[in-house]
């Protein structure tokens, strides 16, 4: 119990604070407090929900799409995040028992507040509803690690994890592997190795005849 | 005979075999073909690769995209049910507080053990590998040698099926002709790093690994495996037939449904059970070989950990595969008034001169494998290529400042994504939206890694011995674990990172990540999972706990099947010598049985 009581407390969202504007966007759920364990159904097929509940309310699973639109969008590589799931997978994520998800928790939760706080500071408005220009205005002083400036390096800490987090998600699915080029998970009858333009492109011969 | 709970056990067997890994697989396979009555305890549970394995789950269809947790450290799709660095109830404990000098234990406790992940790379020890101290006066030589060992590595390679090309290199042995299967073609990357490897006379070469790029030949194979033994010719064969060839796609470290690489669940124990001569108990934790009056082992005292009692099978043999520290412990837990010490420990060294292989790793991106059009790159599962050590002439000639050398495996290129952020933050350099991912597609592939499995030194320094104090939840007593690497690993280590350094830049590339001291870049101990020794094998009874069939001196029908006997351990992957050695001395217990001398 202590330990759980523990890492409610860290993903707790920082207190309201009287001067800005903002709605607190709440308290999510706590995360699950058992873990999937040593013996898994390997050759399951799943779904985010379903090893432990989800823990993102309404208003924060809202500008979890947004923003991981914004990263990952509709383009001529692929269909947005939102489309295929990654919303889901990173809420699956951050609502898991284990350590390393719950540091990725006490980064993420925390930072959407902080991008609601600067979208109202800036805008008036949620994230969520703002234009893509101001959106990106706002993505624009976070994006990077480096040369970020000091009132914003707590939003560049959050946004690094977030879209760390996102393009994991993204590139585990079909259309995430059709835009990065990768062809596989497919039975062959026989493998063949690089094609002859990989070849040429190269400079090398396939050696194994 | 099949699968039993532990009350269904018969009254007597000709052989306890402890473990159902590669040792205790290929141990239950020779004897029971053999015609030998066999039980088998395993410590986990049963396990069916036929119906278990994940083979095309994307990472979006399994939890936290398949990243490692603390109950399944390779993800919830890894082969490994309910084994690990931590198995709950069953700690294990460190002499020294820091960090380097402790000992990471990986334990599988499943059925097949951990032949249902493992990386399926099976290389032959070479002739010096089992006389370095001959060659270089360190360390200990093998009480055989490489002819002794020779044929028994072509059987197995001939029952399990290993693909790989023979290139005449020192060291580093061919296989009779027709015995390995074809090499898959190389990929881009191994062919760009297999071109510029030239320039600093790396030779990069197929690789050996446990997958079937063909069907066995069950008509022949049979025959030659098993001459003179027409029913375990048909078992064999039929064996053989049940097995597919791999399909060129899904990670063998999940398993394979359709049998096409080496598991000793698919590989050993179907064969084996079908003779009707073993008995696999699971959940069945051995605990202590027990002994009779005549100083002979009797069978096995074991924890069934279904109902959580003791219990005991008979046997006229006992062999111990559990993995080479957990053999080593059951021998220390063995203690009786004759044994203060453990049993076949009158030369005080079970548990002594453990080694782990030299890991080191370095990554690096390659301008050139940038945007190349989009192919299928999946393959055998695993790496095609790797290099073998190739400075035994200079070693020799006493001009590097480390005794033994190192392989090289390969990692990396277009395998499938997920889980991970494909671009990190460096190169991404802050993009998001579209230049995000095209930037991701850009540099996907271009990335390349090298590791480095090299050969430690036994020393002194390096044992494990029993907890005066912790105990497992059955009340067992624990191993406690001490390391010290040498300069021999760091002055490798770092040979390793600089040989790596310069073929990335060979190929145009940058090494990835700051570079690191040999001290920081080697991996913890235990981390490459290659541990043996412990229970050495050796020409002396006073100098080594076994002799070179295997068996301990101190009592003659027990046998050590797993890599405790390893007197070296070669910078070649263990497990292929495992089995060829479980294979011999499996061919020695036939023979002492036939004559009545078990
Ligand atoms: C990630 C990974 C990759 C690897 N890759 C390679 C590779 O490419 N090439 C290579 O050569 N090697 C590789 N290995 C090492 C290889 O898996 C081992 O060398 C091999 O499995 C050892 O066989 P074994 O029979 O000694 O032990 P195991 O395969 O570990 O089997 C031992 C069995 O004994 C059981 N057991 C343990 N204690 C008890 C007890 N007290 N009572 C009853 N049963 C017990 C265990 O449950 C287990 O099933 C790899 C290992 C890992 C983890
Ligand atoms: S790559 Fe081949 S051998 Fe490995 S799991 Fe897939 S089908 Fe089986």
């Amino acid at each position: 119990m202590k330990w759980f009581a523990a890492a409610a407390a860290a993903s707790a969202i920082p207190e309201f604070t009287a001067g800005t504007a903002t709605p607190n966007l709440g308290a999510a759920t706590p995360p699950a407090t058992k873990g999937y364990g040593t013996d898994t159904n390997t050759a399951g097929y799943f779904k985010p929900g379903d090893v432990w509940p989800l823990t993102l309310p309404a208003a924060q699973r809202k500008l979890v799409t947004a923003l991981a639109d914004v990263i990952l969008p509709a383009d001529h590589l692929g269909p947005a995040a939102s489309e295929v799931h990654v919303p889901e997978m990173m809420d699956e994520w951050i609502s898991a028992p284990y350590p390393d998800q719950q540091k990725d928790r006490a980064k993420i939760l925390p930072g959407l507040q902080w991008i609601e706080d600067e979208s109202h500071k800036r805008f008036q408005k949620s994230f969520t509803a703002l234009t893509s220009v101001q959106q990106h205005a706002i993505c624009d002083d976070i994006c990077t690690r480096t040369g970020v400036k000091k009132e914003f390096s707590k939003g560049a800490e959050f946004f690094g994890v977030f879209r760390n987090l996102a393009a994991s998600a993204y590139y585990s699915t079909e259309p995430g592997w059709h835009a990065l080029g990768y062809v596989g998970n497919v039975p062959l009858t026989q493998f063949d190795g690089p094609p002859r333009e990989v070849l040429e492109k190269l400079g090398v011969t396939q050696t194994v005849v | 005979m099949p699968i039993i709970a532990s009350s269904q056990a018969q009254p007597e067997y000709d052989v306890a075999i402890v473990g159902s890994g590669a040792g205790g697989g290929q141990m239950a396979y020779t004897l029971t073909l053999a015609g030998l009555k066999c039980v088998m305890l395993e410590a986990g549970r049963a396990y069916d690769p036929g119906t278990e394995s994940a083979m095309f789950q994307r990472p979006d269809q399994i939890p936290l995209m398949n990243a490692p947790t603390p109950g399944k450290p390779y993800g919830f799709a890894d082969a490994t049910i309910d084994g690990g660095w931590e198995v709950p109830g069953e700690p294990y404990t460190q002499a020294s507080t820091k960090a380097e000098e402790q000992f990471w234990w990986w334990r599988a406790r499943m059925l097949g053990g951990r032949t249902n992940h493992w990386g399926r790379i099976s290389l032959r020890n070479g002739p010096y590998d089992f006389k370095p101290r001959s060659r270089d006066g360190l360390g200990f030589d093998w009480p055989i040698t490489y002819a002794d060992v020779e044929p028994y590595y072509t059987k197995v390679e001939m029952l399990v099926g290993v693909f790989g090309s023979n290139e005449g290199l020192e060291n580093t042995p061919d296989s009779p002709p027709g015995v390995l299967l074809p090499p898959p073609k190389g990929r881009a990357a191994e062919l760009y790093a297999q071109k510029h490897a030239k320039k600093i006379g790396m030779p990069i070469i197929s690789i050996h690994r446990a997958v079937l790029t063909k069907l066995l030949d069950a008509d022949t194979l049979p025959a030659k495996l098993h001459p003179g033994n027409p029913r375990a010719q048909k078992i064999v064969a039929d064996s053989m037939r049940a097995r597919a060839a791999c399909f060129w796609a899904t990670d063998c470290h999940r398993g394979c449904n359709i049998r096409a690489n080496y598991q000793s669940t698919t590989v050993h124990l179907p064969p084996a059970l079908a003779t009707g001569n073993l008995d696999i108990i699971p959940n069945a934790h051995a605990r202590e070989v027990t002994l009779g009056k005549n100083g002979k082992a009797t069978g096995v005292l074991y924890i069934d950990k279904t109902t959580g009692r003791e219990a005991r099978v008979k046997a006229k043999a006992v062999v111990l595969a559990a993995s080479s520290a957990e053999s080593v412990r059951i021998l220390l837990n063995s203690k009786s008034a004759p044994h203060p010490q453990g049993l076949a420990n009158s030369s005080g060294l079970v548990g002594k001169y453990i080694t782990d292989s030299v890991g080191v790793s370095v990554s690096g991106h390659v301008p050139a494998l940038e945007n190349l059009p989009a192919h299928n790159e999946d393959g055998a599962g695993g790496p095609h290529f790797y290099a073998p050590w190739w400075l035994y002439t200079e070693q020799h000639a006493s001009r590097l400042d480390f005794a033994r050398g190192y392989h090289t495996e390969f990692n990396g290129s277009r395998s499938m994504p997920g889980g991970r952020n494909p671009l990190s933050d460096d190169l991404g350099r802050g993009a998001y939206g579209t230049k995000f991912k095209e930037e991701a597609r850009r540099y996907y592939g271009s990335f390349v890694g090298y590791t480095a499995r090299g050969e430690m030194v036994p020393n002194e320094f390096c044992f494990a011995d029993l907890d005066p104090a912790v105990k497992d939840k059955w009340g067992i007593p624990v191993l406690r674990w001490h390391w010290k690497w040498t300069d021999q690993e760091l002055n490798l280590a770092a040979h390793a990172i600089k040989s790596y350094t310069a073929l990335i830049e060979a190929m145009g590339g940058k090494v990835r990540g700051t570079p690191k001291s040999p001290r920081d870049a080697i991996a913890a101990p235990g981390k490459v999972i290659h541990e043996v020794g412990g229970a050495l094998m050796g020409a002396d009874a006073k100098k080594s706990v076994c002799n070179g069939w295997n068996q301990t001196w101190d009592v003659k029908n027990l046998f050590l099947c797993d890599a405790a006997p390893f007197a070296s351990n070669s910078d070649k992957n263990p497990t292929l010598t495992i089995m060829a050695l479980a294979w011999r001395a499996g061919d020695f217990i036939v023979e002492q049985a036939r004559k009545g001398n078990l």
